[in-house]
């Protein structure tokens, strides 16, 4: 199939469409506006609703209130944008609303600088918002990898009738890359016989609500949550890894820096030092199981966690590796990114300590 | 086979062009390819710069901390861009802009006149085209062909005249560096 040259942002709204996303509000903001650009002229030819919000709050509300009639929709923006919609992604949590945001993250915290950024890992896996949540995450890499990844997120949002977020930091953004724009394999799901569309043929009328004002109906329902999400850890977790076989050293990282840290393992080999790479693909559910096996390996000295942040995948890494092995960190932040020689030169002085 | 380059110069003057150019041929050759810009506040005359690779193998880091190669378009490119080349790189100059000779022996240097062929074919916006034909014949990285083709793609319909403009702005380019 023939390769295209696409940006990074705008491949994103491309792949919503194909996945059938008919509704998106967003308001603008650097580095994603291709996004809404993008879909402002796209949408209505697809036959689907744009609408650029007044305000990001507004904007996750019109989510909400197309994901309850039923209708495939997203919104994008990027991190000081995404905190402003965290009261919207928990009360779709609450809802059971399945949609799709995205967030191409910059640095902060507040409005903070407009250069790539992974600061907001643990708004994104930990709930930004109140209440006993959690969102799917998908960190995508590569161009490619981004578009495959929105086809599932809207899957992933209406099989299990939740929020999910797509984590890309601005470069992946920002850049051009080749993609196919495959088949993707459909999962089988369920009609969507709860949406508020118009009673129609029903004998009742649908509620699309997150308020259980009973405390023990409302346990009731974080019950039925936390199954869901039990079911999510058990059955959506994705993972990369390259040369861990007999790594000596395993770098965790995961969006742009994990590239960076394929070419920096790769150089690592050729000094001698058998270097390895672990990229979450999904942040939450997090690998932990894999990655527990992995740093149990006997040929694995060291582990270095590479982030766009001050360390915050950082703690899932220290949860699964859970001081079977010393676990370093090199962060870069603000929107700086880290090069290949600085990884490079952490991990040798990584491996360097433990010997 | 891999070749990172920088390009860099005001915005405005192609820079960002140049290096899309270079991908978009790259595909059509089934090489790996990725173009990763230098964003910020600003805008036209400000500071442009991109970072292209071109490889037969799957790219990793999409920056570059030491190119094979920089297109330079402005002085300040130079500047910035001039010692971080790889020893046994190249550098092109657009002259025609950028007074200032390079002194390292160990790179080979290109001095393409840029705006001063794009005058004498009577549009300045082709002297991206120029450096286009100038990177592409002495790297050989992309065949000239391909660029060719990608120019008749470019410019259809009303723009078709464009054409013949953009095939001299090229062959000019690589006459620079064949001389």
């Amino acid at each position: 199939m023939k390769r295209e040259i696409w940006k990074g942002s705008e491949a994103i709204a491309e792949a919503a469409i194909r996945a059938g996303c008919r509704g998106f509000f967003g308001y603008p903001i650097t580095p994603q506006n291709e996004i809404p650009e993008y879909m402002s002229h796209k949408m209505a030819e697809a036959g689907g609703v744009f609408v650029q919000a007044e305000s990001e709050v507004s904007a996750i509300n019109m989510v909400y209130g197309a994901a309850g009639a039923g209708v495939r929709c997203m919104t994008s923006s990027s991190s000081p944008g995404v905190s402003l919609k965290q009261e919207g992604i928990s009360y779709m949590a609450g809802a059971k609303l399945p949609a799709v945001i995205v967030n191409v993250m910059r640095g902060g915290p507040g409005l903070g600088s407009i250069q790539p950024s992974q600061a907001d890992y643990y708004q994104a896996t930990r709930g930004g918002g109140n209440g006993d949540y959690r969102t799917p995450v998908l960190a995508p890499a590569n161009l490619q990898e981004a578009v495959d990844l929105v086809q599932e997120a809207f899957d992933i949002a209406d099989q299990y009738r939740t929020p999910v977020m797509i984590l890309a930091d601005g470069l992946i953004g920002q850049m051009m890359e080749p993609i196919v724009w495959h088949d993707i394999p459909k999962r089988d799901l369920p009609p969507k016989t709860w949406a508020a569309n118009g009673r129609g043929d029903r004998d009742h009328n649908n509620f699309i609500n997150s308020l259980l004002i009973d405390a023990p109906a409302c346990e009731r329902h974080n019950q039925e949550l936390l199954e869901t999400y039990h079911y999510i850890e058990e059955h959506e977790v994705r993972w990369e890894e390259l040369m861990t076989e007999d790594a000596e050293i395993v770098i965790t990282a995961y969006g742009t820096p994990a590239r960076i840290a394929i070419t920096a393992a790769e150089n690592l080999r050729k000094k001698g030092i058998k270097a390895g790479v672990f990229r979450p693909i999904t942040l939450w559910p997090f690998p932990f199981k894999r990655l527990k096996e992995i740093a149990s390996q006997d040929s694995v000295k060291v582990l270095l966690d590479v982030e766009m942040s001050t360390g915050q995948m950082l703690d899932d890494v220290n949860l699964a590796v859970a001081e079977r092995k010393p676990v370093k960190f090199y962060g870069r932040y603000g929107g700086v990114i880290p090069t290949v020689s600085e990884i490079e030169a952490a991990a040798e002085a990584a491996c360097g300590e433990v010997k | 086979m891999k070749h990172e380059v920088i390009l860099s110069g005001f915005g405005g003057q192609g820079v960002m062009s140049i290096g899309k150019n270079l991908v978009e041929a790259g595909v059509e050759e089934d090489l790996q390819v990725s173009w990763v810009p230098s964003y910020g506040p600003e805008m036209r005359g400000g500071t442009a710069n991109c970072t292209v690779i071109i490889s037969d193998e799957r790219i990793g880091s999409p920056l570059v901390e030491h190119p094979s190669e920089i297109v330079v378009m402005n002085r300040a490119a130079l500047a910035k861009f001039g010692p971080q080349v790889q020893p046994g790189g190249t550098i092109f100059i657009n002259s025609s802009i950028v007074p200032d000779t390079v002194d390292r022996s160990d790179v080979q240097v290109h001095y393409v006149p840029c705006d001063d062929i794009a005058r004498e074919l009577g549009n300045s916006k082709v002297s991206n085209m120029v450096m286009l034909g100038a990177y592409v014949a002495a790297t050989k990285v992309l065949q000239v062909k391909t660029i060719e083709n990608m120019i008749h793609e470019m410019f259809t319909g009303k723009k078709a005249k464009l054409v013949p403009l953009n095939m001299d702005a090229l062959q000019r380019g690589i006459a620079c560096v064949e001389r």
